[in-house]
């Protein structure tokens, strides 16, 4: 098993996710994480899972999903081709006493303290599961109340779209009063 | 229908001149609160709408509909209990790639999500298990919806669609405009194969010397049946046809070694396995066919052309996967397959020379009951000697089935029709329904078990009312034979609740005279022709035979679930006797 990085556009139209999580359900796939989000074209959404599989099973997740008719594109990411990258949020107990360490901690991540009240911080984190990983272990010793995380999120580099290479749909004359068009042949 | 685009309209009038434009000539359904809107133009329509007795019916009614014609079956069902009884046909038509259409009214867009009266989120309900589905809820989004429901269902890989429509969205006013043209960005399934994957599979199949050609219903989907004729012919090389692919291949024909899996011939489920390579058309190695998969066809290279891109390698790695419509493929391989001959053309003699022995040492066959009772087997092979070779069969599920898929030689596509992926109980009597309405001038004969009759039966009133004439023969083992055969089999003879006593209770030819249908009945075997004869000879009334049969007879061959095809009985406890044959 390990662990893949999937890009999947999909129409934006109501029920979709259901779709795509229900198959995943039922032909018994694991989800590790799932982030959906709008794009640069308000037709289209975009969700990003990342799960684990074989390479055999990886092929018929891929080939599962394009049968979703609201799946317009897939595609694999990696992590040398593509930015990736999680938001982390964590409450963790800071007082006076031990501030000074954690802002440390903090500094070396490249983390950011969003909130505090003088008894807790919240700590604001992005970037590779790897290294929230990390962050996390390196703040766990303070004494952590409260974390969230977000799915991960993937970008392929370079000056390309995902969406460029959707192709354009076939257009498929409809069958209008000569009885059903005989599509299968 | 497109004059009528620009025409003011309602919502469900829309819908209306939508499945015309469709081409639709015929729905099943029953009428409700929710689609009330609907069915009042439908009233002025030339559409044919058949008024069934159960949802279920409806949809088992269009499946066998398209399973004959090949088009989209259409059926219409209210809101809520309408639409969940609509749920098992579409299950059904979903594992068997049947192209349906459902309508289904829906609560008021604004009661959505209100536990409104008989409100049922039937999208959500049947997302597992539609192609596609889709909840209208604005009037001008009718025709285009009904368009791509109908290119969805009957493109690519067949399957059932659902349109859920709002009962407001039926009656608010539109301007009807039917899309000329349909374009997905989620869907463009591919006909053409890559001539690479033509060229490597004509290449594999020259250097073989035991291929088999495996054969589903794809072949039939796809109109292939003449193409797949000649390529097998062009190859001389032995095929199997599966549970859905009977009549796609003439049963008779000398190359045909039968159905393979559970209860397929000696001679198919061996040569799967001792086969050097699967030309695997439209099938999809269901475990009805493999048996236990790590120990099927293990010396055999496949060949696998599809149309749906998700059944390849999904159950067993393809070496030559070719992805497209099976009729274009077929075409194109023919000639390619003729050119790689010509290099080189293995010696098929000795391999067809095994086959063949297989063939003629394990025919299928049945003994006759010890204590003078009707052989269901019989019957079966009677209804399919006596009558004429055009005739439509309509199985239930169960024993019956089998038997039905044994004792019948199948010359012709579209003229058995059964519930092969999901076994429902039940398909039968509205199927053959189904098929009678699609082919009037045939003859449509359900082969039904007493348990499967007891389901759906009444859709014979629907028969009997609407000039579909069918006729039915009940198997009447009065049991759920398939599942005592596993008792005696597995469970030491134990027989919970599998005997439903119906030699007693009900007395089905008074139950189908009830209904309007001749009832006749049967149970001595130097009656079975007559009374196949009388069945015959009535052409304006559904009829219905209760022959009365042996309760023990049981289904030969058999790989048990689960178990290696090296494993076939064709007896209790008997194998084939493999050390007399050369294999
Ligand atoms: C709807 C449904 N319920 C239960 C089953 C399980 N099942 C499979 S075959 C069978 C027995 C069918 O009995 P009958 O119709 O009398 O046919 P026979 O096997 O006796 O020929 C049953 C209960 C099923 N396939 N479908």
């Amino acid at each position: 098993m390990s662990k893949h990085t999937l890009a999947v556009l999909v129409e934006n139209s109501p029920g979709v996710l259901a779709r795509v999580a229900g198959l995943f359900s039922r032909r018994a796939y694991n989800i590790e994480s799932l982030a959906v989000g709008p794009t640069e074209n308000s037709a289209i959404s975009r969700i990003t899972l990342v799960i684990d599989v074989q390479k055999h099973a990886l092929e018929q997740v891929i080939r599962q999903l394009d049968k979703l008719i609201n799946v317009i594109h897939i595609a694999e990411l990696t992590s040398e081709d593509s930015i990736q990258s999680e938001l982390l949020l964590v409450k963790i107990s800071a007082t006076d006493k031990n501030r000074f360490d954690v802002d440390a901690v903090v500094e070396t991540y490249e983390a950011k303290i969003v909130d505090q009240d003088g008894t807790s911080v919240t700590v604001e984190a992005t970037g590779e599961p790897s290294k929230l990983e990390d962050l996390l272990k390196a703040l766990e010793k303070f004494g952590v109340i409260e974390l969230v995380q977000s799915g991960l999120v993937a970008l392929e580099r370079g000056s390309t779209a995902l969406s460029d290479r959707t192709l354009s749909p076939q257009s498929i004359p409809t069958a209008d009063d000569g009885g059903q068009a005989d599509y299968q042949n | 229908m497109a004059t009528y685009n620009g025409t003011s309209m309602s919502g469900a009038s829309a819908l209306v001149k939508s499945l015309e434009a469709s081409g639709v000539e015929v729905a099943f359904g029953i009428p409700g609160g929710a689609v009330l809107p609907l069915y009042d133009p439908l009233f002025d329509s030339k559409l044919r709408h058949i008024l069934v007795r159960h949802e279920q019916g409806a949809g088992h009614a269009a499946t066998g509909y398209a399973q004959v014609t090949g088009r989209a079956g259409v059926c219409i069902a209210t809101s809520g209990p309408g639409a969940t009884n609509l749920v098992t046909p579409l299950a059904d038509a979903a594992m068997d790639s049947v192209p349906l259409v459902a309508i289904t009214g829906q609560v008021p867009s604004a009661a959505i999500g209100t536990d409104a009266f008989q409100e049922a989120d039937i999208r959500g309900i049947t997302m597992p298990f539609t192609k596609h589905n889709f909840l209208v809820t604005n009037p001008n989004d009718i025709p285009r919806a009904i368009a791509e429901a109908f290119y969805i269902a009957t493109s690519g890989r067949p399957g059932p669609v659902l349109v859920d429509v709002s009962k407001d969205a039926l009656q608010a006013q539109t301007t009807f405009d039917f899309p000329s043209s349909i374009s997905l960005a989620g869907y463009n399934p591919q006909i053409a194969p890559t001539n690479q994957a033509i060229e490597d599979a004509a290449a594999l199949i020259a250097r073989s010397s035991k291929p088999v050609f495996y054969v589903g219903g794809g072949v039939i989907k796809a109109n292939a049946h003449r193409e797949l004729l000649e390529l097998a012919e062009l190859l001389g090389a032995p095929v199997v046809t599966t549970l859905m692919a009977l009549g796609s291949f003439p049963g008779s024909h000398p190359l045909h070694l039968g159905m393979p899996g559970m209860h397929g011939t000696v001679a198919a489920v061996t040569s799967l396995q001792k086969a050097d390579l699967l030309i695997t058309l439209g099938a999809r190695f269901d475990d009805r066919v493999t048996g236990k998969l790590s120990t099927f066809a293990q010396n055999a290279k496949i060949i696998h052309a599809d149309i749906d891109p998700a059944e390849i390698s999904k159950n067993r790695f393809a070496d030559v996967p070719i992805i497209g419509d099976l009729k274009v493929t077929i075409k194109a391989l023919i000639p390619a397959l003729t050119k790689a001959l010509a290099k080189n053309r293995p010696d098929l003699t000795p391999w067809l020379r095994q086959m063949n022995s297989l063939r003629d040492k394990y025919p299928l066959g049945f003994d006759n009951p010890p204590d003078g009772a009707v052989s269901p087997q019989s019957v079966i092979q009677r209804i399919g000697k006596i009558s004429d070779p055009d005739t439509i069969y309509v199985a239930g599920v169960g024993q019956h089935q089998m038997w039905a898929s044994q004792f019948v030689s199948y010359e012709k596509p579209r003229t058995w029709l059964n519930s092969g992926g999901l076994g429902t109980m039940g398909y039968a009597v509205p199927a053959a329904m189904g098929a009678k309405v699609a082919a009037p001038d045939t003859t449509v004969w359900a082969i039904d078990g007493d348990g499967c009759f007891q389901m759906t039966n009444q859709e014979l009133t629907t028969c009997a009312l609407n000039n579909i004439p069918i006729k039915v023969a009940i198997i009447n083992n009065e049991s759920l034979g398939m599942v005592r055969q596993w008792q005696t089999l597995f469970y030491e003879s134990r027989y919970s609740n599998t005997n439903l006593e119906s030699k007693r209770v009900p007395n089905f030819p008074m139950l189908a005279e009830a209904m309007g249908c001749v009832g006749l009945s049967c149970d001595r075997p130097e009656d079975v022709d007559k009374t196949i004869e009388k069945a015959m000879s009535i052409n304006d009334q559904p009829v219905v035979v209760d022959f009365r049969v042996h309760r023990d007879a049981m289904v030969w061959p058999m790989v048990a679930a689960g178990a290696s095809n090296d494993d076939i009985q064709i007896a209790r406890q008997t194998a084939p006797d493999w050390d007399s044959q050369e294999l």
